[in-house]
C-alpha cells in the first residue's frame, strides 16, 4: 500500500514543485525590477569626458593565465585613472562557451564596459548582444567577435606589423645577408600561416635581396618538439644565419637549444616571446633582440576605448579619434578596429622594465 | 518502505535549495530578477536534459560518462552537415539517429560483452571527443541562420522562460511517470539493487540497459543540437566536461552511484541547486576557481551525505529491531 502511494506522491510533489518553479519565473517576467541601466547610457551627450564612477569588467579568455592577468592590469591602471569601478571576472578554463554565463551575470549587474578577449567568436554573440541591449558597450581585445557582436575590437598589432618588425629584427642582426629560417607553430595555425605569408612578401623588397628564406619548420607549439626542429634546422643548413620563430613557445625552446650549442652567439634568433621566458637568454647573448606586443598597454587601451564609448565621446565609427592616458590619440579603423600599434622590441637595455 | 525513508535525502535537497534561493534574493543585487531566472534556465537546459536518462542508467548501477562527448560529437557532424548544405529540419532527426548509434555502441559493449559500464564509458568519452576533432578539427561551424539560433533561446511568451526550458521541465515529468509509476520503473529499481533477483523475476536485464544507453546518447544528441544553436557555434569541444556536471547534479539530488536508490524529483532539485548556487556565486563576484572547489565539495557531500545517512540509520534501526513501521508514514 505504501510501496504504491510514495512515489505517486513524489510524482505529484515533483509537478507542484516545477510549476511552482515556472509559475515564479513568470511572475517575475511581470515586475521590471531588474538591471538598472545604472546610469551608463551613452546618449548623455558628447563632452569630450569620461564619466567618473563607470563600472569596467574585464573578462579574460581565462582567469589566472599570465598574459590576461597581466592585460587586464593594464586595465585597472586605467580604470583607476579615470576613477572608474574595475574588477576582473571569467571562466577558469578557455573552453568556447563557458565565457558565456559571465557575460550574462555583467549583463544583470548593469556593467557600464565590458572589455572581453573572446574564447569564440560566435558563441558570445548572443550574450554579447544582450548586454548591449541591457547598456553596455563592448569591447574585445586580443581575441575578437564577429564585428557584429562588438562596439570596439582593440587589436594587438596587425600583421604586416608583425611581418614588417620580425624581419626588420633579424636583417639588422645578420647583417642584411644570409640565409633565415621561420621555426612556426602549427602548420594550419591561422595566425602563424598568415604572418608567414607576409614575412614572405616583405623579403621581396630590394633592401632584403639578399636574404635567403630557406625552410618553415613547425614545433607544434610543444617545447620538445620546437627544441628538436632548431636542432634538426642547424644540421640540414649549417650556414643558417638566423631564425624567426613569431610563437612563444617556439622562440623560448629554439633559445634554449642555441644557448646550450656551439651556434650560440653565431646564429641569430628573434620571435615572438614573453620577457620572463626570454630573458636569461637576453642576458647570456643567445638573443640580441625579440619582440611582442605589451599586453599591459592591450588592456590599458582597451579600458579606455570603453569608457570613451560609455561616456559618449565616440560611437565606434570609423575616423573617431580619443585619447587613451599615456598612450595618446587613438583613431578608430575600420571595422571598428582600434590597433594598439607597432610590437614592442625587447632587448637587454630595456629588458627589466617588463615582467610577464 | 526503503524509498520513502531514503526519499528525505531528496527533501533535503529541496529545503536546501529553497534556502539557497531565499538567502540570494535577499543578498545577490540581481537575483530575484526575472532575467536572472531566464538566464539560469538556460544554462540548466542541457544539464537537466541529460540528467534525466542519466538518472535512469545510475539506478540500475551503470553509469555513462561518455554524455559531452557525445554532445561534442553530435555538435561537429551538425558543423559538417551544415558546411555539407543539409537543412536545419533535416540535421535535426539525422543527429538524433546519430547519437542513437553511439549509445548503442556504448550498450553493445556493456551488455553484449559483460563491460563495466564505467571503463567502456570512459573509453568513448575519449574516443568520441577524438572523433569530434577528426570530424570538425579546431575549427568551428557559426553560420547559422539566426532564425534557428534565436529561436532556441526564445523564452514563452509574456515570460523569460525559455520554451526549451519548459520542454525540458515535461519530459521531467515524463521521465518522473516512468520511473515512478510504471513497472518499467520498478524495474530499473530492482536492476539497480540486485540484478540476479531482476533476472529471476523475469526482467530482461540486458535488454533494457542496452536501451538505456540508447536513449542517453540520444538526450545527449539533442542537447548537442541544443547547444551548438544556443551557441551558435558548432565546434568540437563543445561541452567539454559537461558529464562531471550532470553526474554530480543526479548524485547530488539523492541517486546512489551504487545503484538502485534516487528519485527524479531530487535530480531536478540537484540540477537547480548546482546552478542556481553557482550563477548566485558567481552574481556575487566569487572568483571562478572558488566555484570550482564549492561544485566539487558538494559533489563529495552528495556522495558521502547519503550513504554515511544510511549508514547511520541501518546502524540505529539493528539496535532497535523491534520497529514499526510508523503511523502516518
Amino acid at each position: 500500500m505504501r510501496g504504491m502511494r510514495t512515489p505517486r506522491m513524489r510524482l505529484g510533489a515533483s509537478v507542484v514543485a516545477l510549476s511552482a518553479l515556472m509559475l515564479s519565473a513568470t511572475a517575475c517576467a511581470s515586475d521590471d525590477g531588474d538591471t538598472p541601466a545604472a546610469g551608463g547610457d551613452a546618449s548623455a551627450g558628447a563632452s569630450g569626458q569620461i564619466k567618473e564612477g563607470l563600472s569596467v569588467a574585464f573578462l579574460p579568455k581565462q582567469v589566472n593565465n599570465p598574459y590576461f592577468t597581466v592585460s587586464d592590469n593594464g586595465g585597472k591602471a586605467a580604470v583607476e585613472e579615470f576613477k572608474g569601478e574595475y574588477k576582473e571576472v571569467g571562466p577558469s578554463e578557455a573552453s568556447a562557451s563557458s565565457q558565456v554565463s559571465y557575460i550574462n551575470t555583467l549583463t544583470q549587474q548593469g556593467s557600464d564596459v565590458i572589455a572581453i578577449s573572446a574564447n569564440d567568436p560566435n558563441a558570445i554573440c548572443g550574450a554579447v548582444n544582450q548586454a548591449r541591449q541591457g547598456g553596455a558597450k563592448v569591447v574585445t581585445f586580443d581575441s575578437d567577435t564577429n564585428k557584429d557582436c562588438r562596439d570596439l575590437f582593440i587589436n594587438q598589432v596587425t600583421a604586416e606589423g608583425i611581418a614588417e618588425n620580425q624581419v626588420k629584427l633579424i636583417s639588422d642582426q645578420i647583417g642584411g645577408e644570409g640565409k633565415i629560417a621561420i621555426l612556426s607553430a602549427t602548420a594550419n595555425a591561422t595566425n602563424q600561416n598568415a604572418w608567414i605569408e607576409l614575412m614572405k612578401a616583405e623579403l621581396k623588397k630590394p633592401e632584403y635581396s639578399k636574404i635567403e628564406l630557406v625552410t618553415t619548420v613547425y614545433g607544434n607549439d610543444e617545447d620538445q618538439k620546437s627544441f628538436q626542429e632548431t636542432q634538426g634546422l642547424l644540421s640540414s643548413y649549417p650556414d643558417l644565419k638566423g631564425i624567426i620563430s613569431p610563437t612563444t613557445v617556439g622562440v623560448a625552446a629554439a633559445a634554449r637549444y642555441l644557448s646550450g650549442s656551439q651556434y650560440k652567439g653565431k646564429v641569430a634568433l628573434t620571435g615572438l616571446g614573453t620577457p620572463n621566458q626570454m630573458r636569461e637568454f637576453v642576458k647570456d647573448g643567445t638573443v640580441k633582440n625579440f619582440a611582442l606586443w605589451s599586453p599591459a598597454d592591450l588592456g590599458y587601451l582597451a579600458a579606455y576605448a570603453g569608457a570613451a564609448l560609455a561616456s559618449g565621446m565616440i560611437t565606434g565609427k570609423e575616423g573617431e579619434k580619443f585619447t587613451a592616458g599615456k598612450l595618446g590619440e587613438y583613431t578608430i579603423g575600420a571595422d571598428g578596429v582600434v590597433v594598439l600599434g607597432p610590437p614592442t622590441v625587447f632587448d637587454a637595455a630595456n629588458i627589466d622594465q617588463f615582467d610577464f | 518502505m526503503v524509498r520513502k525513508r531514503l526519499g528525505s535525502w531528496d527533501v533535503l535537497v529541496i529545503v536546501v535549495l529553497a534556502v539557497v534561493v531565499v538567502v540570494s534574493s535577499a543578498a545577490v543585487e540581481g537575483f530575484a530578477s526575472s532575467r536572472f531566472w531566464g538566464f539560469l534556465l538556460l544554462d540548466v537546459i542541457p544539464i537537466a536534459l541529460i540528467a534525466l536518462p542519466m538518472t535512469l542508467v545510475i539506478i540500475t548501477g551503470e553509469i555513462d560518462l561518455s554524455v559531452a562527448s557525445v554532445l561534442g560529437l553530435s555538435s561537429a557532424v551538425m558543423g559538417q552537415l551544415w558546411t555539407a548544405g543539409v537543412p536545419l529540419p533535416l540535421i535535426l532527426p539525422l543527429i538524433l539517429v546519430f547519437g542513437m548509434v553511439l549509445g548503442a555502441v556504448n550498450g553493445l559493449f556493456v551488455t553484449g560483452f559483460g563491460l563495466p559500464s564505467l571503463a567502456v564509458t570512459i573509453g568513448t568519452l575519449a574516443l568520441y571527443r577524438g572523433l569530434a576533432y577528426v570530424v570538425l578539427g579546431d575549427k568551428a561551424v557559426a553560420d547559422f541562420p539566426p532564425t534557428w539560433t534565436g529561436n532556441m533561446i526564445e523564452a514563452l511568451p509574456g515570460t523569460t522562460v525559455p520554451w526549451m526550458a519548459a520542454t525540458v521541465a515535461g519530459l521531467a515529468i515524463v521521465f518522473g511517470i516512468v520511473l515512478h509509476a510504471t513497472p518499467v520503473g520498478r524495474a530499473l529499481y530492482a536492476m539497480g539493487n540486485n540484478e540476479q533477483a531482476a533476472t529471476f523475476s523475469g526482467i530482461s536485464v540486458a535488454r533494457t540497459k542496452f536501451w538505456l544507453f540508447v536513449l542517453t546518447a540520444t538526450v545527449a544528441a539533442l542537447a548537442g543540437f541544443f547547444w551548438t544553436m544556443r551557441y551558435a557555434s558548432a565546434r568540437a569541444d563543445n561541452g567539454a566536461g559537461l558529464e562531471l556536471s550532470v553526474v554530480a547534479a543526479v548524485l547530488l539530488g539523492g541517486v546512489s552511484i551504487f545503484g538502485g536508490r534516487g528519485s527524479l524529483l531530487g535530480v531536478i532539485a540537484g540540477v537547480l541547486l548546482l546552478i542556481t548556487l553557482r550563477n548566485a556565486l558567481q552574481l556575487a563576484d566569487v572568483p571562478a576557481d572558488t566555484l570550482t572547489i564549492v561544485t566539487g565539495t558538494l559533489l563529495i557531500i552528495s556522495v558521502v551525505g547519503p550513504n554515511s545517512a544510511a549508514m547511520l540509520r541501518s546502524r540505529l534501526r539493528r539496535r532497535r529491531p523491534a520497529t514499526t513501521p510508523a503511523a502516518g508514514g
